[in-house]
Parts: structure tokens; sequence; C-alpha cells
């Protein structure tokens, strides 16, 4: 990049469009303006804040202002509560994304556009493969929640992308993020004293460290690699082997009643969950990631198991924490051998 | 056509093993030639239902028989100190007390804290091989007595695609496929199983842990792209649930796309005939309406289940032999072969003459369904 670019990047209200930002900020020859409703409560660096609302026209003024040059759009919300309600959070997603691609529609010095969607898109059924590539269509198309925001999110952005050809446009669909810095639906579904799980139900689970999710977003905005590509890391852990990592006790809840204790977790304000959320967290989901692997050199640097291991590290365990079961194992193995060796 | 030229029924697989499997065999090896003429004639004699049950009767008083020899006095020690008994008992088998102790705390205290791995189907080969596989190495051994034959036919490297009947009322014969292979070549099999399977809870759980995956094409591909045994039934439920009377009947083939997924990776096929797993639970009715209610392809009533609740589960001590066939090579067909439909319905049908002619050859040679 030779002259001094200008990079609009929204929701850097939330950890990772602030940590993004802050990261963007620190190469000299881009301008990085900051976007969101509220403000942000992570330190910016060098980026500037603008306040301002992607669902409101407003921001195809302050797109040509600034004679932006590429737009970085990560204010989507996971969860419903976050947004203070599922029409606020549809709202945000949504209609926030459709202006802010109406805007970039109708400013010529927008060249590049990256949107983060999610592995939301993809559902979760028990038809799944082991692991969606970008051409695969969900099974069970996501109904409610974010996984319906993300599928929208995406046919909004396909559109822009056939409208202005001359716009690079990315999407990379993340994994659920984890490491000690997240705090997200999952994490704190997997920090509840006592779990509860569709019974016979182990799902397969596929993290992506925010580093990663950060430098992954970084190479998009700086190198032109147009579409749609899987972000995350290689492995999957379980979420057995998950709540064992946490020293957490799980209960088995018939599935058919998952979603009624969902809502009562919910209203509980324990855990945020969307519809869809539960299916993942029942059936599991990964994504093949080789595609944007191929195409970047992308690797990220945690695997799923290791992100996991940096969110337990800050994390309070549970009952059933590694230190509780060393100590229980080595009684049971000293009551063993001495009655072996009393009566031998 | 050139290419159909290449893949002539009765294949050479089927001869190389009529060449072993004896007279019996090589007096029905002309009908098999035809390729088409499955009349009933040719079925070889399997017990019918009614004697299959007084050769059941026969088996358990006589096992009843040897289980009252065992003194009474050594039961109740086993009572009044279970951890000597054991610990003495362990001694007399040769086994290290405090060794297996600590190996067994170990391996627990590793699961118990999570630190393992699993790949990305899900599959846990620890689990699999320090518990699973033990426990099914008992049935194959004790129970069904399994007798494996043509083992050399299974490849040591390199991923290959095993196609094998199925029938059961249960999918035991795919565990005891992966027992058996594992035992032979210390590779694990993994299996394409239907969605039924990842929609029930435990069974879905257990069969990804245990190396199953979604049978789809992507899986299927994914699996033989990375150098695995892959394993399909491609009667399905079909198969598993077809009533005792049709027992030794191959279903369809499902619509060959086990086939396709082959030679897309150009990985040899290699047909899989297992005998005795017909006659484990032989399925006398399959309650449709209930099976509807419970969202199942079927409802199993056995002359043993649901009459004896969980004792019915039991399956019973039928004779199993298990016999791999000799590859089919897909690779000299070019990888455009998997669109030539002709090709794939070719390959699907010889796959099929091989298995339901050696399954004969093999019912030829057994003596009785339990001995």
């Amino acid at each position: 990049m030779a002259t001094e670019k200008v990079v609009l990047v929204t929701g850097v209200s939330r950890d990772l469009g602030a940590r993004f930002a802050r990261l963007l900020a620190v190469d000299e020859c881009l301008e990085v303006v900051g976007l969101d409703v509220v403000a942000p409560r992570h330190d910016l660096g060098k980026a500037e804040f603008v306040r301002a609302d992607i669902r409101n026209p407003v921001i195809a003024k302050v797109i040509a202002a600034r004679g932006v040059d590429a737009v970085v759009h990560l204010a989507v919300v996971a969860t419903p509560g976050s947004a203070g309600g599922r029409s606020s959070m549809k709202e945000i997603n949504v209609i926030g994304t459709m202006q802010l691609l109406a805007a970039c529609q109708r400013a010529e010095t927008v060249q590049k556009l990256v949107v983060q969607s999610s592995i939301s898109v993809y559902g979760a059924s028990p038809r799944d493969p082991a692991k969606f590539t970008e051409d695969m269509s969900p099974r069970a198309q996501p109904r409610t929640g974010f996984g319906k925001d993300a599928v929208e999110i995406e046919g909004y952005v396909r559109g822009l992308a056939r409208r202005r050809p001359d716009v690079v446009v990315t999407t990379l669909r993340l994994a659920n993020l984890m490491g000690a810095t997240v705090d997200s639906h999952v994490t704190r579904y997997l920090s509840l004293p006592v779990v509860p799980r569709a019974m016979g139900f182990d799902a397969r689970l596929q993290f992506l460290h925010p580093s990663d999710a950060i430098a992954a977003l970084r190479l998009v905005t700086s190198d032109d690699v147009a579409g749609t590509f899987n972000v995350a890391a290689p492995d999957v852990v379980t979420l057995s082997q998950a709540l064992r990592k946490m020293g957490r006790p799980s209960i088995g809840v018939p599935r058919a009643t998952a979603p009624l204790v969902a809502t009562l977790v919910r209203q509980a304000r324990l855990v945020d969950f969307s519809a869809d959320q539960i299916d993942a967290l029942t059936y599991g989901r990964a994504m093949d990631t080789s595609r944007f692997t191929s195409q970047t050199g992308f690797v990220p640097r945690f695997t799923s198991l290791a992100a996991l291991e940096d969110f337990v590290a800050v994390s309070k365990l549970g009952m059933l924490s590694p230190e509780r079961v060393d100590s229980t194992l080595d009684a049971a193995r000293r009551v063993l051998r001495t009655g072996a060796v009393r009566n031998g | 056509m050139g290419e159909a030229e290449i893949i002539p029924f009765g294949s050479r697989g089927t001869r190389g093993r009529a060449g072993r499997a004896g007279a019996e065999a090589e007096s029905e090896q002309p009908s098999t030639s035809g390729g088409s003429g499955l009349g009933s004639e040719e079925v070889p004699p399997t017990p019918r239902l009614g004697a299959l049950l007084s050769q059941l009767t026969r088996l358990a008083s006589r096992s009843l028989g040897s289980l009252a020899s065992v003194p009474i006095t050594q039961l109740g020690r086993l009572a009044a100190d279970p951890l000597h008994a054991s610990a003495s008992l362990a001694e007399t088998l040769g086994v290290d007390w405090d060794q297996a102790l600590e190996q067994t705390v170990a391996f627990l205290r590793e699961r118990l804290r999570g630190d393992y791995a699993v790949d990305e189907f899900g599959f846990d080969a620890e689990f699999t091989s320090k518990i699973y596989l033990p426990l099914l190495r008992r049935l194959a051994d004790s129970w069904f007595r399994v007798e494996v034959r043509g083992a050399e036919n299974l490849p040591t490297d390199g991923s290959a695609l095993l196609v094998s009947n199925h029938a059961g009322t249960l999918p035991m014969d795919g565990m005891i496929l992966h027992t058996v292979v594992y035992d032979e070549v210390g590779r694990h099999v993994r299996m394409l199983g239907a969605d039924l399977i990842f929609k029930t809870p435990f069974s879905g759980d257990l069969a990804r842990k245990t190396g199953t995956t979604l049978a789809c094409q992507e899986d299927a591909e994914r699996l033989l792209a990375s150098n695995q045994l892959v394993a399909v039934f491609p009667e399905g439920f079909k198969g598993l649930g077809k009533p005792y009377a049709d027992r030794y009947k191959l279903q369809r083939f499902g619509r060959g796309g086990f086939v396709s997924a082959a030679l897309r990776a150009q990985v040899p096929i290699i047909p899989v005939a297992i005998v005795g797993s017909e006659e484990i639970y032989p399925l006398i009715a399959r309650a449709p309406a209930l099976a509807r209610m419970l969202g199942l392809p079927y409802f199993p009533i056995t002359p043993l289940f649901p009459w004896l609740g969980p004792l019915g589960m039991i399956p019973l001590p039928s004779k199993w032999i298990i016999e791999f066939g000799e590859a089919i090579a897909t690779d000299e067909l070019g990888s455009g072969a998997a669109d030539d439909p002709m090709i794939v319905f070719n390959i699907t049908d010889q796959v099929r003459e091989t298995i339901q002619q050696t399954l004969y050859a093999l019912l030829m040679q057994r003596r009785s369904a339990f001995f």
C-alpha cells in the first residue's frame, strides 16, 4: 500500500473489533476509523473512534466524508442478550449490514469489503458431513437465530459483489472464538457450575483463537483474496472433553427438552443462547479450512485444543478439577494396593 | 464399450475364492458365471427358525451343565473378599496386579482430565483400542468364535473400501468386522453409517468415537483420501432389518454411491462376506406401526425380544465366518469412470455377486448355525 489508505472497521466496541482496529492502526500507511454505537470498552490504540449507527443512512456520509478505501464489517451480534433482544439483534445484523452495504455500493472510493460471517451458516444436524467446505450447503437450513442472520448477511454481501465487481469482497466464516479473553455463549456455557447437555450426544467443537481471527482478518485486509472462506483451527475437541478440561460435571437432558432447558438458562441470565446454537452443541459441526490455507498460506497458531486450554488456564475450574481427580485416583490406588497386599 | 470389458461378471475375485473354498463351492460355480440366475434352488441350507431354536436350546443346556461344575466354594470366596480374590486370581493368570493398577490409574487420569485427542470425524483412537475393541474381542473370540479367511487380501497400507453384507437387526457385524480387521492388520476400519445412527442418542456418540461417520460422498472421499480403510454396508437398513426368512439374500446395493466414491479416489474395493450375523437376532416381525411411533426403521421382534426384556438383547451365539475377497482394482479405469453410470452399475453388480456367491459357498461349509 503506497499512500495512506482509510479503513473503516465496524463493531469496535467489542473485543474482537477493538483488537483488530488496534492491530491495523499500527501500520503507518493505514488510517483506521473505528465505528460503533457505544463507546469502545477496549483501547483502540491509534485508531480513531467515530460514534455512528450502521442501521442509520448517516453511515453513507461517514464513508463519503472520509474517502474510505476499505470496509471491514465486524458489527455482527451472535446472541440476543448482548443486543437487547432478538428483534434488536436481527436489526443490527441484517438491517445494519444492508445499510452499510448500500453506503458501500454508492461510495466510489470503496475498493474492498471484508465481512465477518460465521460457522453458523452451515446449521447443524445429524445429516451433516464431518467437515463443511465452502461449497457445501447446509443440510438443515438455519431457520432461527444467528445462523439465519448470517445466511442473510452473506446473501446481501453476494449481492454487492455482483453489483460492484470492482470491489474485492471477502467473507470469512469464523469458527466459535475461544481463548483467554473470549466472552461468548460457548465460554459462558462451559463455565456453568453444572452443565446441562443433550443426553447421549457429544458434539464436535471447532474453535478459533481470537489472535488467529485477527491475523486472518488482517491478512485479507492487506492482500486481495476475493471469495468466501472458512477460518478455524484444523482440529476438533468434543464437548465432553472440553467439560473435563473445565472440571465441570454435566447433566444429560433428553434432546427434546433441550430448548426448554436453554430457555430456562437464558432467563436465569446464565448463558445467552439463540435457538440454532443448541443444535450445534448437540450434533456438533466443523469446517474444512483447506481453501483459505491454500490461497493465503494462513495457518492458525492455536489448535482448538490449545485455544481451549488458553481459556481453561484463566478460568475457575469446576468441582471435577484435575487436582481433585488426581487425589481421588491416588486414594483409590492406595486402597486397592494395600487391600491386595494385606490379604496377600 | 471399452470400459465394460475390463470388468466382466463373475470376476477373478470369485474364481480365486472358489478355488480355496473347496468342493462344495466348486459345484456351485457354473451357475455363478451367468451372473443373474440367483434362483432359490441354489440357496444352501440354513436352519429354519424352529431348527435354529432347538439347536439353541441344546447349546444352552450344555453350557449350563459346564457352569454347574465350577466349585461353589470359589464363588463364595470371591464374594467374601473380592479385592484379595481378584488379586490372587490375577496372580494365577500371570498378571502383575501393581502394574495393572498403575496402568489403569494412569489411563483413567488421562481420560478424566480430557488429555486425549479425537480426529476431525470425532474418532477417539485411544478409547477404541483400549476399551471398545477389547470388549468386542471377547465377544468375537469366545461368543461368535469368528473364523477369518482371506486376511491376506487386507492391505497393510494405503486406502481401500471394504464392502460387506449387513444383517442381524443391530449392526453387530460392523463392530465385529472392526475388531477382526484391527487384529489382522492393526488398522482401524472407518465405517460409514446411516444418518439415523447419528440422530439417535448414545448410538451416534459411540459411533463417532469408534470411527464411524455419516455415509455421504463427502465423508467417504475425505476418509479415502487420507489413507484409511473404509467399510461400507450398501444394503443399509434394508439388509439389517430383513426378516429371518430372507437370511443371506443380499438386498439392493443402494445406488452404487460407494463405487463412485472408490472410483473417484481410485482405491481398490474389497468384498467382504460375513456369515453368522443373520442368526444373532432372528427377526420374525418388524412391528411397523410401533416403529413409526418410535421413529425407527423397524422395531425388532425376535424369538427372545422383547419377551425376555434385556435378556432378549443377548445375541445368540452363532458361529461366524468372515471372508475377505480379492481386491477389485479401480485405478486402471481412470477418475472419469465415476461419472459413467454404466461402469458404476457394473462394478456394483460385480461386488454384489461376489459377496452373494461367497456367502453361499461359506454356508455350504458351515456345519450348523451355532457350531
